[in-house]
């Protein structure tokens, strides 16, 4: 399993005028990988994030998201992928099923694999009965909880999340990667930018970004040891102390 | 394994090449939005019945029972018979004899009244011995329109008690004007505010509901998501816009009722091509909405900028107000980008005057030709923010 790669970026950069958000990074993602994203505000994160979401075109470099081109494939990466953004992204004034039934519908899932999927997803959230409550109703760490189950009711080949437990309480975060994990048992590879450096740890590999460079790529564990450091925290305050750019 | 991959999903989306279905579950969506919405939707329904009534009915600018006073020194049989006539006139209503010139300025300053009569003393005599006898008018004029209109009426009411004494006697010369009002022969203000507000309502609704539905989802973050899906962008404008135009229909709906059934303005010309016009106006108010939707970053900017930039104006320059002929040559060229305004000279030209489509070709060629630009200017803007 470990070694099919569902994402691939080589010397990819992304120019905006004279300014280079993204500077020539190369990774790979595998099937099933939890992959953190990391680095400070304004490193490039999003700008990466969302070439490989076919929202913005490369200026150079190659990219492969399922196994589609980033350049000639847009349409069919984003059949295969789900998206939750940073601002939370579920309609406040829509039912919960209407919110499942809408963003199923746009992925073109059939009505009955909808209902299926509503049962589904309801039983595990343990919002049973509570289909026909307004999202607006919810606590924020449910519809956190809601949005991804959301993002991923297609069953996408990946779901780029980005930055998706801000201002959520830490039991509630604990809840979040208990999807996060489940999904990924799956086979549903996860894409993830964060800034709580405890996430980090619980990613497979993390990738830390300073100034549009990826300066680190390894499992957590690797991190720690190769900077000598007992936490990400610590790994991560090494590699964004060096950048230049501010936020 | 990455094909089977592949494989298994594209089996999951039978529909996801047509895209048709997805675009109605949007449009379902965006009706949801408008239905849960109450308050708006009451605003959208009923501003366009507030509007035709209010406009219809109170802000007319025919005069009716306007106040007037008479100063009579000569109290006589013409002055009588004068003053009988004036007060059985609709258009006046005499609440005062009044008894001295400084009774006519204090009675102005209060305000009560808009004309005053004053007839001189020997009113009678001097016309049957001198053969000429006067009558002043004072009008209150801080309302220009109405002053003028007030004079002409008390004028034309004057002449013909002229004309009634010298009906025995055989005047050497005389010119009889015959005046026939085309279109609109009762001259109801209404013949052309119907118009205007349609034209109003349809650009307001239109173009503010949808930069303000549009410019929401990018302000709560779901554009972002929506864009992210296999859904075309210019698909999601378009489904986002449908509920719109349906509302915006049920607002013709409602104007035309009205002002047929309550306000006597009669459709003289083709039902069909008036509710044609009005679909491709409603199109180019939406083209609007989507165009300020792409500058605007939050709603409240949206609504401010259509509010600002389209119902001044609309209201200036569709020509329902003032008439465009009147202004300044620069501001009437502006009033030819105003897209009310051939919408409003549509409307008028076939409600009013009942004339066919080869009477309005050219507005309509430009309604649509202003439609495809702002269309054009939308989607490259919108594809422009997404690379």
């Amino acid at each position: 399993m470990k070694n099919e790669k569902v994402i691939t970026a080589k010397n990819l950069v992304k120019r905006f005028g004279e300014f280079t958000a993204v500077d020539n990074i190369s990774f790979d993602v595998y099937k099933g990988e939890i992959f953190g994203f990391l680095g400070a505000n304004g490193a490039g994160k999003t700008t990466a994030m969302r070439m490989l979401c076919g929202l913005s075109i490369p200026t150079a470099g190659i990219a492969t998201v399922a196994g589609y081109d980033v350049y000639l494939q847009n349409e069919l990466i984003k059949k295969n992928i789900g998206y939750m953004s940073q601002k939370f992204s579920l309609y406040e004034d829509l039912t919960i099923r209407e919110n499942i039934r809408f963003y199923a519908g746009i992925y073109g899932l059939r009505k009955e694999r909808i209902k299926e999927k509503t049962e589904l997803l309801l039983k595990q959230l343990h919002l049973e009965g509570e289909e026909k409550t307004l999202v607006r109703a919810l606590p924020l760490g449910w519809k956190q909880k809601l949005a991804f189950s959301i993002a991923i009711v297609h069953d996408p080949a990946i779901v780029f999340l980005d930055e998706p437990t801000g201002g959520v309480d830490p039991i509630t975060r604990r809840e979040f990667w208990a999807l996060i994990y489940e999904a990924s048992e799956r086979g549903i590879t996860i894409f993830v930018t964060t800034h709580y450096m405890d996430e980090a740890e619980y990613c497979n590999r993390v990738s830390i970004m300073v100034d549009g460079r990826i300066d680190a790529l390894d499992t957590p564990g690797n991190l720690m040891k190769n900077y000598n450091a007992s936490s990400m925290d610590g790994v991560f305050l090494q590699l964004a102390r060096k950048a230049i750019r501010k936020e | 394994m990455a094909n089977n991959l592949i494989k298994s999903n594209s089996l999951q989306h039978p529909y996801a090449r047509g895209g048709g279905k997805q675009f109605l579950i949007f449009v379902k969506k965006e009706w949801l939005h408008i239905w849960r919405d109450k308050r708006t939707l009451f605003i959208l329904i009923f501003m366009p019945i507030v509007q035709i009534l209010l406009y219809g009915f109170a802000l007319t600018n025919e005069v009716k029972n306007a106040k007037i006073a008479i100063f009579d020194q000569s109290k006589d049989i013409a002055t009588t018979a004068i003053t009988n006539e004036i007060a059985a006139s609709k258009y006046f209503n005499l609440i005062k004899n009044l008894h001295s010139y400084q009774d006519i300025e204090a009675t102005f300053r209060e305000g009560k009244i808009r004309m005053a009569l004053v007839f001189p003393n020997e009113f009678r005599n001097n016309l049957l011995h001198t053969n000429q006898a006067q009558i002043q008018l004072i009008a209150d004029a801080s309302d220009p329109n109405t002053a003028n209109t007030l004079t002409n009426y008390a004028t034309s009411v004057i002449n013909d008690y002229q004309q009634s004494i010298n009906q025995n006697k055989p005047l050497p010369y005389t010119i009889k004007t015959q005046v026939r009002m085309l279109y609109n022969p009762e001259l109801k203000g209404a013949y052309s505010f119907v118009p205007g507000v349609m034209a109003l309502v349809l650009m307001l609704v239109c173009a503010m509901m949808t930069s303000i539905s549009i410019v929401r989802e990018k302000e709560i973050g779901t554009m972002e998501v929506i864009l992210v899906s296999p859904l075309k962008p210019f698909r999601i404008i378009i489904a986002k816009t449908i509920p719109y135009l349906l509302v915006s229909m049920l607002n013709i709906g409602s104007i035309l009722l009205l002002s047929v059934y309550a306000l006597d303005v009669p459709i003289v010309g083709s039902l069909w091509l008036l509710l044609a016009e009005s679909t491709l106006f409603t199109i180019t108010s939406l083209s609007v909405g989507i165009l300020i939707s792409n500058t605007a970053k939050t709603q409240q900017t949206a609504q401010f900028t259509s509010l600002m930039s389209l119902f001044l104006p609309t209201l200036l320059f569709s020509g329902f107000m003032f008439p465009i002929e009147n202004m300044p040559i620069p501001l009437q060229i502006i009033s030819n980008i105003v897209p009310a305004k051939w919408y409003y000279i549509i409307v008028k030209s076939i409600m009013i005057k009942g004339l066919g489509f080869g009477a309005i070709w050219k507005e309509t060629m430009i309604l649509i030709s202003m439609t495809l630009v702002l269309l054009g200017i939308s989607i490259r803007n919108f594809k422009i923010r997404l690379s």
